[in-house]
């Protein structure tokens, strides 16, 4: 366990070095949720009532996907890991005693995390203050954010562990570009990103609430701005959980099957 | 023509490799797809925002989207541009006999960049007959209009965008508002966003100017010339841009490498 942190400390600290690169990031993602809640207020504005969430919730959830992006986003892969694998270096990797699931998994959490510490706070700060009706609120209670705190962490792991198959996949297909950009483009959209889950079509949602998409963004956005609660909330955690195993478990089922065949050039 | 044997040279080169090819135009073609998809399930809800139907926004999504895809095919080398400066490759370009602009464009034309373009040209074929517009010769040539100089619009923003690799090495993130952002907040009129947002993007960014005074004229809410013809006002947006590129390049100290 000490030497995952170890490599998880490293990580997280070599992350936290781009700062300027950072502000740019801040920069961005503040406009992106400024206009992005400009639009929904537009839509709100006729008919409050049409929309599944209410607006404060809306807001909240808007601010909160923005300050975290680097946690949640689907489309941030190392590209490193996929270099090891096709250039072959990941021979040396075997070499050391140490899992490469798990030593990956750690890297990739890390700096997703390091990411998020960075860019978080200025944002959310902003979030706060700005005026009516785009301020974002505080949880209805302090349950609520304790659940919400422990929502985040696990969808961490979802993502992550989901970004892993992507990794493994690289082994069979050697071009990551075709699954990537496809793996990560629906995940992001079944996870929330482009609108939140509770606006899509009722005939698709009930499936799509299930899915382990669903236990991403998803879940820690919604319980923060109080759109799932209580019980529910608790079924909501379970849900990760029991989606965190299983993609984790594939994962390494999956990277073994794929260590077996793998076969080091020389050279 | 040279510039016709870059573009034919990467080409061929693009398609040397067609399934790598093919999977990339596939995936440009699913974002923009999935933006679209949440478009439409905000429309499910209620059938307009701020006086704008489905298919009247749909006319607003394919114009941007057309613009967007040709001027990122075309101008790709710019956006690729902070890497040929932190790489000091920009040296070797500053002493061939042709001008530093055409070097860079013609370092990367993507073609795989086109997967929008495909997209673009769907919504259109739907969007046209389906938003009502009574067409005549004026509103095709202001459609035409929109598409061009919204393109032109876009590749000068991937200049300004370039002219900052000058100046600053990292933090260039922030210019993704404008193009990415252009892109993707251009789904809605832009009157949407509220009256500073308008302001802003028709006097400092002229987004607007192609994308929603055009759009009144179609849907025969303005009947103004001025409204026909202000596509044709972002093109001085090339102007500022031009400079601050020229500018970047005055003082450009070369990183060494």
């Amino acid at each position: 366990m000490k030497k995952y942190q170890a490599l998880f400390t490293i990580r997280f600290s070599s992350g936290l070095q781009y700062r300027a690169a950072a502000l740019g990031g801040i920069a961005t993602q503040f406009a992106w949720g400024f206009m992005e809640l400009l639009a929904f207020l537009a839509f709100y504005k006729a008919n409050p009532g049409a929309y599944p969430m209410e607006f404060s919730q809306t807001v909240s959830y808007i601010w909160l996907q923005q300050a975290f992006l680097a946690l949640f986003m689907t489309w941030f892969y190392e590209q490193d890991i996929f270099e090891t694998i096709t250039s072959g270096a990941v021979a040396y990797e075997l070499v050391r005693p140490i899992d490469l699931y798990n030593r990956w998994f750690c890297h990739s959490a890390a700096n997703r995390l390091a990411r998020a510490v960075l860019r978080c706070f200025p944002i959310l700060l902003v979030a706060f203050i700005v005026p009516e009706p785009l301020r974002m609120s505080l949880p209805p209670d302090l349950g609520q954010f304790g659940l919400f705190m422990i929502s985040v962490p696990l969808s961490l792991g979802v993502v992550v562990a989901f970004t892993m198959l992507v990794y493994i996949s690289v082994f069979f297909t050697l071009s990551p570009i075709g699954v990537r950009i496809v793996a990560a483009l629906l995940a992001d959209f079944l996870a929330g990103g482009i609108v939140p889950l509770p606006f899509f079509p009722d005939v698709v949602r009930g499936v799509v609430e299930i899915l382990p998409f669903a236990a991403m963004q998803n879940m820690p956005l919604r319980i923060y701005s109080g759109h799932i609660s209580g019980a529910a909330a608790v079924r909501g955690l379970f849900l990760q959980a029991f989606w965190f195993v299983i993609l984790v478990v594939l994962g390494k089922l999956w990277m073994k099957l794929a260590l077996r065949r793998a076969v080091v050039q020389g050279g | 023509m040279l510039y016709l044997k870059f573009v034919s040279i990467h080409l061929k080169s693009q398609m040397q490799y067609k399934t790598s090819f093919f999977l990339t135009i596939l995936g440009q073609f699913l974002a923009s797809f999935t933006a679209l998809l949440g478009v439409w399930f905000m429309f499910e809800r209620f059938p307009e925002v701020e006086g704008f139907t489905f298919p009247e926004v749909l006319l607003c999504v394919a114009t941007v989207l057309l613009a967007f895809s040709l001027a990122e095919c075309f101008g790709r080398g710019l956006d690729q541009f902070p890497q040929l400066i932190s790489n000091g490759m920009f040296d070797r370009i500053l002493v061939r006999p042709r001008s530093a602009v055409f070097q860079v464009l013609t370092a990367r034309i993507d073609f795989s960049r086109l997967g929008r373009f495909v997209q673009a040209v769907l919504v259109f074929a739907y969007a046209i007959p389906a938003s009502g517009v009574q067409w005549s010769w004026d509103k095709i040539l202001t459609l035409i209009l929109m598409v061009v100089c919204g393109s032109i619009v876009f590749f000068c923003l991937f200049m300004v965008y370039a002219g900052f690799a000058f100046f600053f090495v990292e933090g260039l993130e922030f210019m993704n508002i404008f193009t990415d952002g252009g892109r993707e907040f251009g789904r809605y009129p832009f009157a949407v966003y509220g009256e500073k947002v308008l302001k802003f993007l028709t006097y400092v960014i002229p987004l607007a100017l192609f994308q929603y005074y055009p759009l009144l004229y179609l849907l025969d809410r303005e009947q103004g010339l001025l409204f026909m013809l202000s596509p044709l006002g972002g093109l001085l947006f090339a102007v500022p841009a031009y400079l601050f590129w020229h500018l970047g390049l005055r003082r450009y100290v070369s990183t060494g490498s």
